[in-house]
């Protein structure tokens, strides 16, 4: 029986510590924007939100590498636990940024090259689920997850900069004059403070999210294999 | 006819057998080209093609026709395979796995240019647009390379799924967003008269991504077959 | 003298489940092995590991002196196979389909083997028709001819005579036997006793992940395949009684 490591039980505290922290630091100790107000504070869970998304979407694809030169199971469980996680961290900084939008832009959506590249990434990363719940044996999606991984990821760069080489040559339609930045402020010390707490915190929370996702796979698995010893 | 090396000889032997079955039958050709011909249609009634905004939906139409007849072109040319079980036919020949790929997507590369070399003209009379220029047709080879090299990997992915006949689509059209939105820009930009630097971005992100997905595919083809 | 056809401890998992267990399998070149055993036993995924479609899990396999499937590609050229499925392109012509097969193995000489072929399984007459147009049994007896287009020395046969009437079984039984009297060495699964009993040299069963009985054709009294079998599976049942 697959006990919980203590470790994690710590890690599950400190993540739940540091994000009621960050949550905190962000509503009462960062300051308010000049321009913006109150919604720029959105800005601290967006960007970690989207930086911890990405990373993990970047694990998929080298858990992928991995595990199509070494053919152990393990590696598979940490790439799906990867992308379903990246899927919701991805989510978060895809909604927070369309809530960023809404009061400065007066539209729901941008089609800003970060954001709408977070969303077609999102977009790969849901064919990457449906492609891997068509087919049944273990060892074969493992493979194909792998594969989709690594060609996902490659190319996520690329639709970056087409979609921002489309956007310098037609300047955005709606709202602002400034096609580059959306919504720029300087930071002051204080918002840089709370700003890289936010992402340490949603680094923690990530991991252990994580974690717990790659023990839910490995349970399924034993749940699995002893139906089947059952069966027979 | 073909090379001399073996991994040619697969190459070309693959080749031929899609073009020749594929000649016998006409299936694939034709509804590709039907579906072309109704995308064509359909967009001329939902946008209204004012000459002043031609140059860039133009554009925008006709690589959505090609994506989308390429789409099926891709799925009919590894569920042959699948079908008859030949998949294990020629996973059982001596030759490298990356012949196999190379073979298919080449074949896939051919049908997808057969139903470009029909739409081009086509278009242009209908919209009484010049489509034959050189560099547009440079842009459909190099925009069709690298969606058919990344869409051979991923039908031979799909095919062997439940729901194979919709998760090609939505496999690939997300990962070929590079390919497509740079194919559009360049071709728009050669229906408008744009400079060469105003255009060459675009080409320069075309050849990056043929390059790297080409490369990429071509490693992992064996991976996506083997049992 | 080395055999052909060597498995030792051989082991496939599907995920969790076990289909082949210290599977110990041998063939000495010439032979006529006859594969038997209850359908789900592994027959396929056996045969398809020894054709180098499918790896195995654990365990030593080795084809005509290469190692699986390490040495795969060197394996597959002496190989022909023959499965459920033709493997055949319908929309080309039976020798398009040898042609082409003939490229993909480098055939030399291949035009006059294409015609050795079609002569040898009798469809010389049908040379330029589309596959898809042919009958079952007409498709299985080209599916033979590509499979020892390329002369290769060991034959795996998976349930060749499925779907085929009388006739067509008894042509396939005589191409059967000519390649056969030529060397090569052959191993065929079947559910078909009564054919497999004037084919075979040897019988082995397969069941519960391995082979548990084996006979040479010369130690079985006549009509005597369906006892044995029998005796086979009933041994393996109460075994398995005894583990449990």
């Amino acid at each position: 029986m697959l006990q919980k490591p203590r470790l994690l039980t710590v890690l599950d505290v400190v993540a739940i510590v540091s994000f009621i922290i960050a949550t905190a630091l962000v509503f009462f100790y960062a300051p308010l924007e000049r321009v913006m107000g109150a919604v720029q504070k959105v800005f601290y869970f967006h960007v970690a939100a989207g930086w911890v998304g990405m990373l993990s979407f970047l694990l998929a694809a080298i858990v992928g590498v991995l595990y199509l030169i070494r053919k152990d199971l393990k590696w598979d469980f940490v790439g799906v636990a990867a992308v379903e996680i990246g899927i919701a961290f991805t989510l978060i900084n895809v909604v927070t940024g369309a809530i960023w939008a809404r009061p400065i832009w007066n539209t729901w959506w941008t089609w800003d090259p970060r954001l709408t590249t977070a969303t077609i990434m999102e977009l790969v990363y849901f064919a990457y689920l449906m492609l891997r719940s068509g087919i049944e044996e273990p060892e074969r999606r493992a493979r194909f997850g792998a594969v989709y991984a690594i060609i996902g990821f490659l190319s996520v760069p690329l639709t970056f900069f087409s979609i921002r080489l489309f956007r310098t040559i037609h300047p955005v339609v709606i709202g602002s004059n400034d096609p580059g930045a959306m919504g720029a402020f300087d930071m002051t010390p204080r918002m840089t403070q709370v700003f890289l707490f936010s992402l340490v915190a949603f680094s923690i929370v990530y991991f252990d999210l994580l974690w717990h996702r790659i023990r839910l796979g490995k349970l399924a698995e034993r749940v699995e294999s002893l139906r089947l010893k059952l069966q027979a | 006819m073909n090379g001399l090396t073996p991994f040619l000889r697969a190459m070309g032997a693959v080749v031929w057998k899609d073009l020749r079955a594929e000649w016998r039958s006409r299936e694939v050709i034709s509804a590709m080209l039907v579906f072309a011909l109704l995308v064509i249609l359909i967009f001329n009634f939902a946008l209204d093609l004012q000459p002043n905004v031609r140059a860039g939906i133009s554009a925008g139409v006709l690589w959505v026709t090609l994506a989308f007849a390429g789409t099926l072109g891709l799925n009919r040319s590894m569920a042959v395979e699948k079908d008859r079980g030949c998949l294990d036919g020629l996973l059982l020949a001596p030759v490298d796995r990356a012949a196999i790929y190379l073979g298919k997507a080449f074949a896939n590369f051919l049908f997808m240019l057969l139903v470009a070399v029909i739409v081009l003209p086509l278009y242009g009379i209908l919209y009484n647009t010049n489509m034959l220029m050189p560099g547009l047709l440079v842009v459909v080879l190099l925009g069709s390379e690298g969606y058919v090299a990344v869409g051979t990997l991923l039908a031979s992915m799909a095919v062997q799924a439940r729901t194979r006949d919709i998760l090609l689509p939505i496999l690939l059209f997300p990962v070929a967003v590079p390919v497509v939105v740079s194919a559009v820009k360049a071709t728009g930009g050669f229906l408008a008269g744009w400079s060469w630097e105003e255009i060459q971005p675009w080409f320069t992100l075309l050849v990056v991504y043929d390059v790297i997905f080409t490369s990429v595919a071509f490693m992992v083809f064996d991976s996506v077959v083997e049992e | 003298m080395t055999a052909l056809i060597v498995v030792r401890a051989l082991v496939k998992r599907f995920g969790a489940k076990v289909v082949l267990r210290q599977l110990n399998f041998e063939v000495q070149k010439g032979e006529f092995v006859a594969l038997l055993g209850p359908n789900g036993a592994g027959k396929t995924t056996f045969l398809r590991i020894l054709a180098s479609l499918a790896r195995p899990s654990m365990g030593e396999v080795r084809v005509a002196g290469f190692r699986l499937p390490q040495e795969a590609a060197a394996v597959r050229r002496r190989l022909g196979v023959v499965s459920h499925q033709p493997l055949l392109y319908g929309d080309l012509s039976a020798e398009e389909n040898l042609r082409f097969y003939g490229r993909m193995y480098a055939v030399e000489r291949l035009e006059n083997r294409i015609q050795e072929v079609l002569d040898l399984v009798g469809l010389v007459a049908r040379r330029r028709d589309l596959v898809r147009t042919f009958s079952r049994g007409m498709q299985q007896r080209l599916a033979i001819g590509r499979a020892i287009l390329h002369d290769p020395d060991v034959l795996l046969l998976d349930e060749p005579h499925t779907g085929l009437d009388q006739d067509a079984c008894d042509m396939l039984d005589g191409v059967l036997r000519q390649i056969a009297s030529q060397g090569r060495t052959v191993v065929m699964t079947s559910h078909d006793l009564a054919r497999v009993e004037d084919l075979a040299s040897r019988f082995d069963v397969l069941t519960g992940g391995r082979i548990t009985a084996s006979r040479p054709a010369a130690d079985l009294p006549r009509d005597g395949l369906l006892a044995f079998y029998r005796q086979a599976l009933d041994d393996q049942r109460m075994n398995q009684r005894a583990v449990q």
